[in-house]
């Protein structure tokens, strides 16, 4: 470093030549332990914590059988939202957010493969024994060809718009739907029982750790957004900042969510807004970092002269 | 033999041990982290304001936070779901993160309008940034290994902007072992390592001094040792 260069007051100071004074550090450390462990201990006393019950897919099919089978139907014929999500889980020609001209998400490909149809419906529906109705119409549906299968499951996507539930029994009004009917109909059964949620999640064996799989087929049902949205917990709700139950939750997330509710970012770059969200924020981030590095931005605290407040007693009777 | 008057400080090894790498260590390390300026019990007079306190309430709320963290580590995760006294624990890990994140962002925003950097105090700054950096990905984590409806939330939810950026494909937010394991082992590690070394940087550098009233006359100013050097004694 220079010894001749300039001095700057937004980077240099000058030696302490002041008085100095006694200043228990440690016992001001102990002090702060006992108040906040007080504090923290008063405070769990009188608002404990939230713990809403996670939603499986037991229970998300027994509250709302409907939508369990739209969402079902929607996996096998691939217009669900993980069918279309593209990379990471699957290659889908034109996904994957953009910031400016770059996919980040394309660029580092599939590494967690996911297919819905394959993964949610046929390949549990496979670990059924006993079953010949089934058997047959897994048969029937995996030896047709592609252009029959997607008439099947047109026709129940319609069918099952009209779907009631008569005696805790899901009821498709009839229609050209070939076997997809049962298969449907016996994957709704194998959620209901719970069965779904242990073939699902033990699908790689004993031992799990991950849940991937069915939190994605959860997160493309009508029913966990709807759950979220009553907990104010949506996008559009200032999401992720926000605990269950009205309690504070991660508020330190402010700035983050704050972009996601106004413009432009929720209108015309809302088809990239996650992308273009993440990158505004490490725009901002190494902004902060490298704030004392950044002629203008390090002035601001001597502008805004707030530091006399802060050093009040030092400044007082200074001009 | 010398007398006690005459002999080197402890730390100064035999001359016939000096190239010791031990005796080098030691002697680096005195002289780099001083104990009066480790443990110091005399600071100056400017250092008289409530802001100060926040970094201290910071650093308790995180010992809590790793106490409330570590009892919760002995039964497991979903032992809160189970138990009233896992509930209760979960709750004090729950108040100290809040008031944890509280505190330190009173404290970043204190060190903002003294701007603290000043004085070659950047990487305290930086390491500073680092900490509040480091913690909200605890803090998320923590979230996502609730093992209830949040956590099934905010991993459905987060996904998308981690994925957006590429991350998510060794990022997982929906593998629950993976966010465990960076939420009790990779994350507090990190977060514990930056705090160690942002207090050691705060008290090798020392406190940073009020901003001048004006500048000094003839605008120069000395070397960064002598700058920093003024911080305290």
């Amino acid at each position: 470093m220079s010894k001749n260069r300039r001095f700057n007051p937004d980077r240099d100071v000058n030696p302490w030549k002041g008085a100095y004074r006694p200043y228990d550090i440690a016992k001001e450390v102990t002090v702060c332990f006992i108040v906040v462990a007080l504090l923290v201990i008063v405070l769990s006393a009188l608002f404990g914590s939230p713990d809403v019950k996670s939603v499986t897919l037991k229970s998300w099919s027994n509250a709302d059988r409907v939508d369990f089978a739209t969402t079902a139907i929607a996996e096998l014929d691939g217009t669900s939202g993980t069918a279309t999500y593209g990379a990471p889980y699957n290659n889908v020609a034109g996904s994957g957010q953009k910031v400016g001209p770059v996919s980040l998400v394309n660029l580092m490909g599939v590494h967690i493969p996911v297919n819905p149809s394959a993964d949610f419906v046929i390949n549990p529906l496979t670990t059924v024994t006993g079953q010949p109705a089934l058997s047959k119409a897994l048969a029937t549906f995996k030896a047709a060809s592609p252009a029959q299968q997607a008439k099947w499951e047109k026709a129940y996507e319609d069918a099952v718009a009209k779907a009631k539930v008569v005696n805790n029994t899901l009821v498709v009004p009839a229609g050209p739907y070939g076997p997809v009917g049962v298969l449907i109909g016996e994957l709704t059964s194998m959620a209901t029982s719970g069965a779904l949620d242990t073939s699902i999640i033990n699908s790689s064996g004993f031992y799990s750790t991950d849940y991937t799989k069915s939190l994605l087929f959860v997160a493309d049902s009508g029913y966990l957004a709807n759950k979220g949205a009553a907990e104010h917990l949506s996008g559009d709700q200032w999401g992720m900042m926000n605990g269950t139950a009205n309690y504070p939750g991660q508020p330190w997330l402010w700035l983050y969510t704050l972009w996601y509710q106004v413009p432009p970012f929720s209108t015309s770059w809302s088809a990239n807004a996650d992308a273009l969200v993440w990158a505004f924020m490490m725009v901002l981030t190494a902004l902060l970092f490298f704030v004392p590095l950044i002629p203008g931005l390090r002035s601001i605290p001597r502008w805004s002269r707030i530091y006399r407040l802060i050093w009040r007693d030092y400044y007082k009777g200074r001009v | 033999m010398t007398t006690t008057h005459d002999a080197p400080p402890a730390y100064e090894p035999l001359p016939e041990d000096a190239d010791l790498w031990t005796a080098k260590i030691r002697r680096k390390l005195v002289r780099a982290l001083p104990p009066d300026r480790m443990v110091p019990d005399r600071q100056p007079a400017y250092l008289s304001s409530w802001i100060y306190i926040f970094g201290a309430l910071t650093m308790s709320a995180l010992a809590v936070v790793i106490i409330t963290g570590t009892l919760l580590a002995l039964e497991g995760p979903a032992w809160w779901h189970l138990s009233t006294v896992g509930l209760f624990v979960n709750s004090l890990h729950l108040w100290s993160v809040e008031l944890f994140f509280f505190f330190m962002v009173i404290h970043l925003w204190g060190k903002f309008f003294m701007a603290a950097w000043r004085g070659n105090r950047t990487l305290t700054w930086m390491t500073g940034v680092i900490t509040f950096m480091a913690s909200i990905g605890a803090g998320l984590t923590g979230y996502l290994s609730q093992t209830n409806f949040e956590s099934q939330w905010i991993a459905t939810q987060a996904k998308d902007g981690i994925n957006a950026i590429g991350a998510g494909a060794f990022f997982n937010v929906l593998n629950f072992g993976q966010m465990l394991m960076w939420h009790i082992m990779i994350l507090p590690l990190a977060v514990v390592a930056l705090t160690v070394l942002h207090i050691l940087l705060v008290r090798t550098k020392g406190i940073v001094p009020p901003f001048e009233i004006a500048s000094p006359e003839g605008g120069a100013h000395a070397d960064a040792t002598a700058e920093t050097a003024g911080g305290e004694g």
